[in-house]
């Protein structure tokens, strides 16, 4: 295919390229990593992040960075692209058959992590929101607004994946919002990848005081399952919430199945603000996602939501963490994953409570439901607390579909198939109802509609 | 057109769940707007009769037939049929114990099952029926019904109470209107006000377009649908069908007349509970 990219190398001649372009300050961050990066081996099971990880078919020496994909290569639209259309088969809102498709405030268009398009409205740059990719921020942006924040809060020595992404980032998008402006309509990152692309995209978004802003990333694209290429992504995310801020990030992977997905994120809640995180998982071969919420200031707020659809072998890891380290924060995960064929969603949970932390509301749970006797799923929370005054709760559970639904849904004149959408809908009815975003909500309906098959 | 010529006709019908035979050549006929009452004692079959009409699975139709009559006369043996196409044939069942399905609204599944029984050859994926349409038709049922309007916005089945299961059932038969209904138990878990309201509600509804076979241990329900021939059933067949004063003789002194008159079946019946304390006794 015209479109695949024979790899570089992860190696000094491809850090050096990139640090040309880069501030001075940049570059020494990346070489930094760089160091790191070539002292780390793959992660191994004894890694408990990492002993439920099939890594044994991944071959570090055979990725590099993209080289930029020629004129001819293929941007991939996204679900939420396609959302024009109406949702009346759409079991998961009713109302849904009213709503307008959605409106942006602006919107950034990758491919193996170099740019294809941005744009952001006149009326909110003139707000003083700067919306790019990094190179284009920093560009514009003095140096002390971007440096306390950049790769401030995830750890880029966690482990090989961290260092690489540290070390080889492109593309992918800096937000920031300035003290009390309120961005009413979405932000959107869309990163595309070609067959055998990579894309190592860093996403930081700040939010100054007492603002609101919806940011929206989504991928695509990558070679399919199978001896191909497929594809690589290795990314971070950031995320600064002020105080008293509010912050709607959604984060929807929908890369091709032959894709590697590595990704590191972190959000840190400040004194008042509020968080709601949105994790939606349909694509990749392997994913493996550190989700992690800092609740940092007294009366922090996170609702973390994970909407997770697998089939054939795919294989979804995730290690979330909901950190309160200030008193009188409150946060809360939803996990739902419905699994297909014989695939494997794997999640483990931890809240930790810091000794200051009193007053702490902490809650985690995930659900899952199997479609297939073949797909397997392990829900592991956990609990870490050193303060006293603290309430926290966990659960998980893990169900099939029940014939006895599909019967009933049968009786009413509901083919097998259209019952057995509509109960796999109703899992995922409780997490939808927490994503206020309703074309986001309705996009991924459709898409994990489209997906279920019949259910044996 | 007269409907009066439609037909549910079960012939000689025997019925297995698991390879144990609960229904031992069930024969039972029902017209278009004719109503029939099915009583028997527990365990002996009524519930599987509704679920092998729908076609239940788990319940294996190992020999007879269950026939639909059209008016034109065409006959057509429905055993083969998936549940859906038995009810976008105008098939409905009442359950006794409705499933629960978490996270799907009341207002969904009907407008589902409206949509398919209404335009039977809908596949998926094709237009519902319009959603202004269905609201209005679905507030005036429910009116009707003196249910809440907030109702239809519950998740089917999810956390209601026995009374609020039957009165959903009741509600999708209205919406669905059938030819032909099995009513199993629809008055359990009723207190005797709501009782008297589903029985009015299912009169109101079934009239002369629908057979209606109900299920029943009392005769309240029956009270606003009296019924043209009451059947009992006693180890896996109806042994004696009759006017109303069947219903009420069985009301009165039970089923011990029943069981003295008709021994084999009887003696099936022990046999059948007998299998389920030792299915009991295994399982624990």
């Amino acid at each position: 295919m015209s479109t695949v990219i024979a790899p570089a190398a992860f190696d000094q001649t491809a850090l050096e390229s990139l640090c040309a372009l880069d501030p001075p300050w940049v570059a020494d961050r990346r070489r930094a990593a760089f160091e790191r990066f070539q002292s780390l081996s793959l992660p191994d099971r004894s890694d408990e992040n990492w002993m439920r990880t099939e890594l044994r078919l991944f071959k570090r020496s055979a990725w590099g960075p993209s080289v930029q994909p020629g004129p001819e290569a293929v941007e991939h639209e996204g679900i939420l692209a396609r959302n024009t259309k109406s949702f009346s088969e759409n079991f998961l809102s009713p109302e849904a058959e009213l709503s307008e498709p959605m409106r942006l405030a602006g919107q950034i268009v990758t491919l193996n992590g170099h740019l294809r398009r941005s744009r952001c409205d006149q009326l909110v740059a003139s707000r003083g929101v700067l919306f790019g990719t990094p190179e284009q921020v920093m560009a514009v942006a003095g140096e002390s607004m971007i440096r306390p924040h950049w790769f401030n809060a995830i750890d880029s020595g966690a482990d090989m994946f961290a260092a690489m992404h540290a070390a080889f980032h492109r593309g992918g998008a800096i937000v920031f919002i300035p003290d009390g402006v309120r961005l009413e309509q979405p932000l959107h990152l869309l990163s595309c990848l070609t067959e055998g692309g990579t894309d190592l995209g860093h996403v930081l978004v700040v939010l100054g005081k007492g603002a609101e802003a919806t940011v929206i990333t989504e991928t695509a694209g990558g070679g399919p399952a199978g001896s191909g290429p497929g594809g690589l992504h290795c990314g971070g995310i950031e995320l600064i919430v002020g105080e008293n801020a509010s912050l709607r990030m959604v984060n929807i992977q929908n890369w091709n199945t032959g894709v590697w997905h590595f990704a590191r994120q972190k959000a840190k809640v400040h004194s008042g603000g509020k968080l709601q995180w949105t994790l939606a998982a349909l694509g990749s071969r392997l994913s493996q996602v550190a989700q992690d919420v800092a609740l940092v200031g007294v009366g922090a707020h996170a609702q973390v939501n994970g909407v997770m659809f697998t089939e054939g072998r795919q294989q979804l890891i995730y290690n979330t963490l909901q950190h309160h380290e200030a008193a009188s924060c409150i946060s809360d995960l939803l996990y739902k994953g419905a699994l297909q064929d014989r695939s494997r969603l794997v999640w483990r949970g931890m809240i930790k409570v810091d000794k200051s932390a009193q007053k702490t509301n902490g809650y985690q749970r995930s659900d899952t439901l199997m479609l297939s006797e073949h797909a397997r799923g392990d829900s592991i929370p956990g609990l870490e607390i050193e303060a006293d005054d603290v309430r926290c709760t966990h659960g998980a559970t893990s169900g099939r579909v029940d014939r006895e639904q599909i019967f009933y849904a049968q009786c009413r004149g509901l083919s097998a198939d259209e019952a057995a959408r509509l109960v796999v809908a109703g899992f995922f009815q409780q997490v939808f109802d927490r994503i206020t975003i309703a074309p986001v909500r309705e996009a991924l309906a459709e898409a994990i509609s489209e997906r279920i098959r019949r259910i044996q | 057109m007269s409907s009066g010529s439609e037909k549910l006709i079960v012939k000689d019908l025997h019925v297995a769940v698991e390879g144990k035979e609960i229904l031992r050549g069930v024969d039972l006929e029902i017209g278009r707007g004719e109503i029939h009452a099915l009583m028997g004692p527990n365990g002996s079959g009524k519930s599987t009769l509704g679920y092998a009409i729908m076609g239940h699975p788990s319940y294996e139709v190992t020999s007879g037939s269950i026939e639909l009559i059209e008016a034109d006369g065409t006959r057509r043996n429905i055993v083969e049929l998936e549940p859906d196409e038995r009810a976008r044939l105008g098939l409905f069942l009442a359950f006794q114990r409705p499933m629960a399905i978490p996270g799907v609204r009341v207002a969904d599944l009907l407008r589902h099952a409206v949509s398919n029984v209404r335009n039977p050859l809908r596949k998926e994926g094709q237009e519902l029926i319009g959603m202004r349409e269905f609201r209005q038709e679905l507030r005036a049922k429910m009116s009707e019904l003196q249910m809440d309007s907030e109702f239809a916005r519950r998740y089917v089945n999810d956390g209601f109470s026995g009374g609020e299961m039957k009165r959903a059932e009741i509600l999708q038969l209205a919406m669905l209107r059938p030819r032909f209904a099995v009513l199993d138990e629809t008055d359990s878990g009723l207190d005797a006000d709501a009782v008297r309201l589903a029985s009015q509600s299912i009169a109101k509804i079934g009239g002369a377009d629908m057979g209606i076979l109900v299920i029943t241990h009392h005769e309240q329900l029956l009270e606003h649908n009296i019924p043209l021939r009451t059947h009992v059933m006693l180890g896996g067949r109806i042994v004696e069908s009759a006017g109303p004063e069947l219903a009420a003789e069985l009301h009165k002194l039970g089923y011990d007349r029943i069981r003295a008159t008709y021994p084999d079946a009887a003696a099936n019946e022990a046999a059948m509970s007998s299998g389920n304390r030792a299915e009991v006794t295994a399982a624990t």
